[in-house]
């Protein structure tokens, strides 16, 4: 049987239209157009926006730094604590930025290792919002100490006062090795991506001083295959060791809380809850940064309405724990059965505070519902007013649970009310000045989105794809 | 004196990643040793075209992580329990449980340190030269090109042999790349 010798012909039929996925990289852009496209932000004149941009944002970090001045050189009375209520915003604004910063270790980690590609053109901008977030974040366990030429003291350093030793029982003390930990392997991470980025700066770029500090920092990248195969298995070991660590972080940042015994703060629920509303409120702010930049870069092929949609849906699923969360405060509140703890929750309802928590149900219950719809998710303008809700309804989450809980404790005697002064809202819009000079700054010098690897995800980068030169043939 | 210049190997440019991949298979099964291929980012299936062994940057990352166990460990006991003993709410001055937390930190801190120092260890980075990176056609490498590249130094090659491989592969373009 001659016939027999020749393999049937084996037709493949394109898939049906609705399951067909939508490409990550529109338009078939080439890796050359990625290169030109990401690398040309930082290579063209400086858009006009920017100066603007950076000439109000660079004012507000000045005046963070005059307030904290003021703060050090007069004392914290200059805040608006008082007895039952030491930690006021200081801590809140702490824990608001230090959750910020997970969304961006949520995508370069956690989606890394559930295989999600689209990730790529997002890793970059988030992991950069995260150390700068984390950096914001450090500014107030710091100053809030009182006098903070000791702030030392929250390392375990050798001192002259003895053989005297911080007490590694107390979960700020833990704090301290989280935040600093984290701070450390997101930066790491962050450059170790950036290292084959910078070489493709390195290789295009004109002027003698860029040559060399591009030059340096990319450490002599060659994009050697030997190189790579190294790179990608640190690569995949960072973000194993990233996701356990961001779960970690904000579960001792919630050690704070739930390990003393406030009512109000003594709740198992804690650790979870806070992971979840850290990652909530990380994408609100990765949006809020993303979606401008996608249309004053006209980075639109790269950054998709895909893109934005599917983080809307994270933004729908963490909300949604978040909002459980809440529900659930209240149900152990009133069956655990201590009427201190269901007091406390009464009173953050109905109590003096009320407000502030409504303020926390309507953005953080009702906003990422609207998430459901898909006409909500692909109108770009609303994307970014409800990411704005989600910020504003995640800082009133940390104000509930730090003020309401402490200003009313077991002795009536000793209930009071708290309310910020002028230095404590200065010093905290200062912060957000802080950031954005950082953010412009690394969108001026930076490459924004991750130029190597979303050149892996496109099909040109596919050996086994026709644009990527596959002739249909077999290779061994 | 152009002979004075020694020559560092022969440089083949692909355009398709699929191009350089059946190359880089025929340069393996020639049996070269020093060579190697660049790329503008990791392709896939790669490692397996030119032969590489899974890479040994694991170990590194846990070693760096035992360390920073017992060495969590250590400080913590030393610190709370030996140097500076102090009860708190008459607890033992030891268990394995308070200092979890942060011994669970140093352990992620120091196996980071492992994962990222032992991949520039194992890549000899960073590097201040390196002949290809004065080569003005290799600038290529981190934008869209694919490169193999096949050192003088391999005892397999041959000047005549050697280009002809890479021909027969396919390559777009071929050069000497100055040491």
């Amino acid at each position: 049987m001659a016939s027999s010798s020749t393999a049937p012909q084996l037709k493949i039929s394109a898939p049906p239209r609705e399951i067909e996925r939508e490409p990550l990289v529109l338009n078939q852009r080439s890796p050359g157009w990625i290169s030109d496209q990401i690398a040309g932000i930082i290579e063209g004149k400086t858009p006009t926006w920017w100066w603007v941009t950076m000439a109000i944002s660079l004012p507000i970090m000045l005046m963070c730094f005059i307030m904290i001045g003021y703060l050090i050189s007069t004392g914290v009375g200059v805040w608006g604590l008082n007895s039952p209520i030491a930690w006021g915003w200081a801590i809140v604004n702490f824990v608001f930025w230090i959750g910020i910063g997970h969304a961006g270790t949520l995508i370069s980690a956690v989606l890394f290792l559930l295989r999600q590609k689209w990730r790529t053109s997002i890793n970059r901008a988030a992991e950069a919002m995260t150390i700068f977030a984390v950096m914001c974040a450090g500014i107030f366990p710091g100053i809030h100490v009182g006098r903070i030429w000791f702030a030392w003291w929250l390392f375990p350093l050798p001192n002259a006062n003895g053989p005297i030793w911080p007490q590694f029982r107390s979960p700020l003390l833990w704090d301290v090795f989280a935040v600093s930990t984290y701070f450390t392997v997101s930066l790491l991470f962050w450059y170790m991506g950036l290292i084959p980025d910078l070489a493709t700066i390195r290789d295009r770029c004109k002027g003698v001083v860029r040559k060399f500090f591009y030059g340096l920092f990319s450490l002599g990248w060659t994009g050697s295959n030997r190189h790579w195969s190294n790179y990608e298995k640190a690569y995949l070991l960072l973000a194993g060791l990233s996701t356990p660590l961001v779960l970690s972080v904000h579960s001792i940042v919630s050690f704070d809380f739930a390990v003393s015994q406030v009512p109000g703060w003594h709740t198992t629920i804690f650790p979870p809850y806070f992971v979840a509303g850290a990652i909530f409120s990380g994408f609100g702010m990765v949006l809020t940064l993303m979606i401008p930049l996608r249309s004053l870069f006209n980075l639109q092929d790269l950054l998709t309405v895909r893109h934005i949609e599917l983080m809307c849906k994270v933004t729908l699923a963490t909300g949604s724990i978040v909002g459980y969360a809440y529900g659930m405060e209240f149900f152990i509140a009133w069956y655990g059965g201590n009427p201190y703890e269901a007091y406390a929750f009464q009173n953050r309802a109905f109590g003096p505070y009320w407000w502030a928590y409504w303020i926390m149900i309507s953005c953080n219950v009702i906003t990422p519902h609207l998430f459901w719809f898909k006409r909500v998710r692909t109108n770009m303008v609303f994307v970014w007013i409800l990411s704005i809700f989600v910020n504003i309804g995640m800082w009133f989450e940390r104000f509930v649970i730090v003020v309401t809980s402490l200003h009313r404790d077991y002795i009536p005697a000793n209930w009071s009310y708290y309310s910020p002064t002028y230095v404590d809202v200065l010093t905290f819009i200062g912060t957000f000045g802080l950031f954005m000079v950082l953010f412009l700054l690394f969108i001026r010098f930076l490459p924004l989105i991750a130029i190597s690897e979303v050149k892996g995800v496109t099909n040109h980068a596919d050996p086994h794809h026709p644009l990527g030169g596959a002739k249909g043939g077999h290779h061994s | 004196m152009i002979n004075d210049i020694q020559a560092y190997g022969l440089l083949a440019e692909f355009h398709t990643p699929a191009d350089a991949m059946h190359a880089a298979e025929k340069v393996r099964d020639a049996g070269f040793t020093r060579w190697d291929v660049h790329t503008p980012f990791p392709v896939h299936g790669m490692d397996e075209a030119m032969g590489l062994k899974d890479s040994k940057v694991g170990w590194f990352s846990f070693l760096g992580g035992s360390t920073g166990f017992t060495l969590g460990y250590l400080m913590i006991w030393f610190m709370n329990s030996y140097n500076y003993p102090i009860v708190v709410g008459g607890k033992p001055l030891m268990s394995p449980m308070f200092p979890f937390p942060v011994v669970y930190e140093m352990t992620i801190l120091l196996s980071a340190f492992g994962a990222i120092f032992g991949m520039l260890f194992m890549n000899r980075l960073p590097k201040l030269y390196h002949p290809l990176l004065k080569n003005c056609r290799f600038k290529g490498a981190t934008h869209d090109k694919f490169y193999v590249i096949i050192e003088t130094a391999d005892p397999r090659y041959s000047d005549a042999g050697t280009r002809e491989l890479l021909e027969s592969a396919g390559c777009k373009h071929m050069e000497t790349v100055e040491d």
